[in-house]
């Protein structure tokens, strides 16, 4: 049976799947999601204490997720953006290659689109290369995924803690899903995710 | 104790303030310390980088490291953002996430633009740079004297960390000196 099955449009990935394959065996990573279709995407694969939903500050995933993840040597963390989120915050995969949390993974989701703002091109759909970007910061274990195996290869990698930061640029197909909405309520998800940690909720 | 050279004769009692920052982020177990480079700042970033239960993060802009420390409390660290008043408006959007999800923020800013400034470039921003932090419900504390510096920090800390407010400390340039460019 297909898991992350392809769009049969474009062949591309079908986003939701993809990101239903990368969390269901989970136990203790932790998903930190940028605003638009990865927070509906991650909500859409099941709503959880360790989710962190972004409905603003465009361009910091990655860095929360760096945050998080220096905190929390011994938990896995991946965080989940679109590309114009990580187009928006590049300068961090640099600050991410200089701090080589072993623990962070970013997924990019790369439809090539602004998607949340009508589907304008983004600068990957010209040709921009993430995963090359990455990869010229310093990041060793910079990967493209195209494929349901490339998928499973890498739930299993960011379930677990790494050698090294992986930066995985997803293929994913530019067909828009229905939303699925979240809490927006920054404060309770903060308090919610200290609470998996034990922490008090401030 | 670490020695290093004033710029001058009366910034000689100032070479202790930033020994007094340290202390005040090992006193609140302060653990990642968020910096772009800064002159002002320089002690402070070289005592951190040395301290192996600190993890020194340098960033490529100043907004990186609001999200940063946003991550950091979420997973239970204490952090700190260091900074020049020319980065503290880049950070405008990022706080909405300390805004939203009521962070507690401690920022330390190295003040230009305010003293003896020979540079035009850094006037606009230093002379904004409290109202841009309460554009977004920054509270801001001011030390202009080496003295003090120690307790506002520590009072400062003490709102971030104890009372969830968002709190920056703006350090005055008299106390970095204006910058010097011709030798």
């Amino acid at each position: 049976m297909s898991e992350a099955a392809a769009m049969p449009g474009s062949g591309k990935l079908d986003r939701r799947a993809v990101v239903a394959r990368l969390v269901r065996d989970r136990r203790e990573l932790v998903v930190v999601a940028s605003l638009g279709s990865p927070t509906y995407d991650l909500a859409a694969a099941g709503d959880h204490d360790r989710n962190f939903y972004l409905w603003g500050a465009m361009g910091g995933a990655a860095m929360v997720g760096l945050g998080l993840a220096l905190a929390r040597p011994e938990v896995p963390v991946a965080v989940l953006a679109g590309d114009g989120e990580a187009l928006m915050g590049m300068g961090g995969l640099a600050t991410i290659a200089l701090q080589r949390p072993a623990n962070l993974s970013l997924v990019i989701l790369d439809n090539g689109l602004y998607g949340e703002t009508g589907g304008q091109p983004s600068h990957t759909g010209a040709g921009v290369d993430l995963a090359g970007v990455a990869a010229a910061c310093g990041i060793a274990d910079c990967r493209i995924v195209e494929t349901e195996d490339a998928v499973a290869a890498l739930a299993e990698r960011i379930r677990t803690v790494g050698a090294g930061p992986t930066v995985a640029v997803v293929r994913i197909d530019g067909e828009e899903q229905p939303r699925c909405l979240p809490s927006r309520d920054g404060a309770a998800l903060k308090a919610r995710l200290r609470g998996a940690f034990g922490l008090p909720s401030m | 104790m670490t020695h290093h050279r004033p710029a001058t004769a009366e910034a000689a009692d100032a070479a202790s303030w930033p020994e007094h920052i340290y202390g005040v982020l090992k006193q609140y177990d302060v653990r990642q310390v968020a910096y772009v480079p800064d002159g002002g700042h320089a002690e402070l970033i070289r005592r951190v980088q040395g301290d192996p239960g600190i993890r020194a993060v340098a960033l490529t802009t100043e907004e990186e490291g609001v999200a940063l420390l946003a991550g950091a409390w979420l997973g239970g660290q204490r952090g700190v953002l260091l900074m020049q008043s020319s980065g503290v408006g880049n950070c405008v959007n990022m706080l909405s996430l300390v805004k939203t999800c009521r962070l507690p923020l401690l920022a330390l800013v190295t003040m230009r633009g305010e003293w003896g400034e020979f540079n035009p470039w850094q006037v606009p921003m230093g002379s904004t740079t409290a109202d841009a932090f309460r554009l977004m419900d920054v509270g801001v504390l001011r030390a202009d004297v080496p003295e003090v510096v120690g307790a506002t920090v520590a009072a400062a800390a003490r709102m971030a960390f104890e009372g969830g407010s968002a709190t920056a400390v703006l350090l005055s340039q008299q106390l970095v000196g204006a910058k010097v460019f011709v030798k």
